[in-house]
């Protein structure tokens, strides 16, 4: 079974500071992956080539049997890979609808209408009228995923969905996970939250210092594997 | 005092006028952070263009708003498209550069197009007639049709930006491009939008000013700093704004001008200078950033 989404040997710069070198990644549909790492590691910069806001070579990044390496990253969400930023990014001049309805820009057929993630998170609702920075942070994280919902995206990135959140908050937020894949969405998970990322997904890539550490069936990882993994060999 | 209401009158219809001139400037600068120093210009080049083809044919104002329109929308899309979006970025500068050196391009190729000459538009006689309100109070028809434009032209902008998916996409963009890009929207078609619509602004501008008064290939600049003292009286936090900064102007000028035919331009000024003493956020300011 070929991988929803590919990299191969994906390298990635920022200027002449080397960011990623060559990040072996794939996941399935349907699967939950996670990718975990101390800051720095590489996890964002590897998510924003993935979703072309850094460049890169097109045949390095392959989703659904295309290349996408290096298409803007409107050209990107079209096909079908939407991302729910680190630190949400809601828009601060639009309402919470329109911050949603914004999701939806690329106009790409599916199971998410505003209607559905008012179903899923129903306390937006109520404050639809509201701008989208007027909210508490729970509130804006989950406006800032019905938002990458409502693209109606094969592929789902969650960016540090847990930062800055209360751990009830992150739960709530978490047990949504189920709902959504079970209308068919791969889902890929950045945490700093380990124990999370083991729990809510199948898989684990751990990236260190721009490349992957380690990799495995998330139940199966051990603490020791991944703190080494983690921290670097010198720290285990 | 019948003097005074005629002075306040006239000078909300030439703030009708200058709403016009601003509403592009404030457009562009609101959705991309973008100067445009040549804005007086493009009303200028508009304005001569509208002259150029009523040289050419024998057609009503109205015809040639169908033939000018579309060029500058185009111009507008493809300025922006091809130039402008490539000096956008964290340096403010790029972009006041071109858009100056646009501005002496454009002053040039009028010069040798059209020589130095003054030229207005026909409006086919309703520039000369009035409508009279009271006793010897009464408006001019197109100072009249100028305001109704500007008033048109900022309530469909608050729409546009307000209730569409287009103006939408505008506000994200603004905020947070690349933010936006990760919803799909693609910042340089966004940003050329937004130009061709100013432009389409512009030449509505530059046709009321020509067939209000006569034109030159070097006025564009003044035009600018009215449209410029518009917008910062304005603040940016709406079309409605604008228009309002736009009326505060008109109305300035002609109370200096009431004192004195050489005051009108300075009071402006001077309301200007006072409004960004006082509000230096202009009297309708962003409210939700």
């Amino acid at each position: 079974m070929s991988a929803l989404l590919a990299t191969h040997g994906l390298a990635a710069f920022y200027g002449d500071f080397q960011a990623l070198f060559g990040i072996d990644f794939a996941i399935h549909a349907g699967e939950a992956v996670g990718i975990i790492g101390a800051n720095g590691a590489g996890k964002s910069t590897f998510l924003k080539t993935v979703t072309g806001l850094l460049p890169a070579a097109p045949e390095r990044i392959v989703f659904d049997g295309r290349p996408i390496g290096g298409l803007p990253a409107a050209a990107i969400v079209r096909r079908g890979i939407a991302m729910v930023p680190e630190g949400r990014r809601l828009f601060p001049s639009l309402s919470v609808e329109e911050n949603l309805l914004i999701g939806g820009y690329a106009k790409r057929a599916g199971p998410w209408t505003p209607a559905r993630v008012y179903e899923l998170f129903p306390a937006l609702r109520e404050l639809r009228a509201l701008p989208g920075n007027a909210l508490s942070g729970g509130q804006q994280q989950m406006v800032a995923i019905g938002r990458a919902l409502l693209a109606n995206p094969r592929l789902l990135i969650c960016d540090e969905i847990s930062l800055g959140l209360s751990p009830l908050v992150v739960q709530g937020l978490y047990q949504t996970l189920p709902a959504m894949m079970r209308e068919g969405l791969t889902v890929i998970i950045v945490e700093q939250d380990v124990g999370l990322a083991q729990r809510t997904t199948s898989r684990l890539y751990c990236f260190q210092e721009g490349r992957v550490s380690l990799q495995g069936a998330s139940s199966e990882l051990t603490r020791t594997a991944i703190s080494a993994a983690y921290f670097g060999s010198t720290a285990a | 005092m019948i003097g005074w209401i005629d002075t306040v009158l006239q000078g909300v219809m030439l703030g009708g006028l200058y709403a016009l001139f601003a509403m592009g400037l404030a457009l562009m600068f609101g959705v991309m952070r973008l100067v445009n120093i040549a804005h007086g210009d493009f009303i200028v080049l508009a304005a001569f263009l509208a002259i150029g083809v009523a040289l050419g044919v024998q057609i009503t104002p109205a015809l040639i708003v169908l033939v000018v329109l579309p060029v500058m929308l185009a111009v507008g899309y493809g300025l922006q498209r091809g130039v402008l979006n490539r000096t956008l970025g964290k340096d403010i500068l790029p972009p006041l550069l071109v858009t100056f050196g646009l501005s002496i391009v454009i002053q040039n190729v009028l010069l040798e197009a059209f020589s130095a000459d003054s030229r207005s538009l026909s409006a086919g006689g309703i520039e000369t007639q009035s409508l009279r309100i009271a006793g010897d109070l009464a408006v001019g028809w197109l100072p009249l049709l100028t305001l109704v434009a500007a008033l048109a032209l900022a309530s469909g902008l608050e729409w546009l930006f307000g209730r569409t998916r287009l103006g939408r996409a505008f506000r994200a963009t603004s905020d947070d491009p690349e933010a936006a890009a990760l919803q799909g929207i693609d910042h340089r078609h966004v940003y050329a939008l937004a130009t061709a619509i100013a432009f389409g602004v512009v030449t509505v501008a530059g046709l009321f000013l020509a067939m209000r008064t006569t034109v030159a290939p070097s006025d564009g600049p003044a035009y600018l700093l009215y449209a410029f003292e518009a917008v910062i009286i304005g603040g940016l936090g709406s079309f409605w704004g604008t228009l309002v900064g736009g009326l505060v102007l008109g109305v300035a000028q002609g109370i200096g001008f009431r004192f004195d035919p050489g005051w009108g331009i300075l009071v402006g000024h001077l309301v200007f200078l006072a409004v960004l003493l006082v509000r230096p956020q202009g009297l309708f300011p962003r409210t939700r950033d």
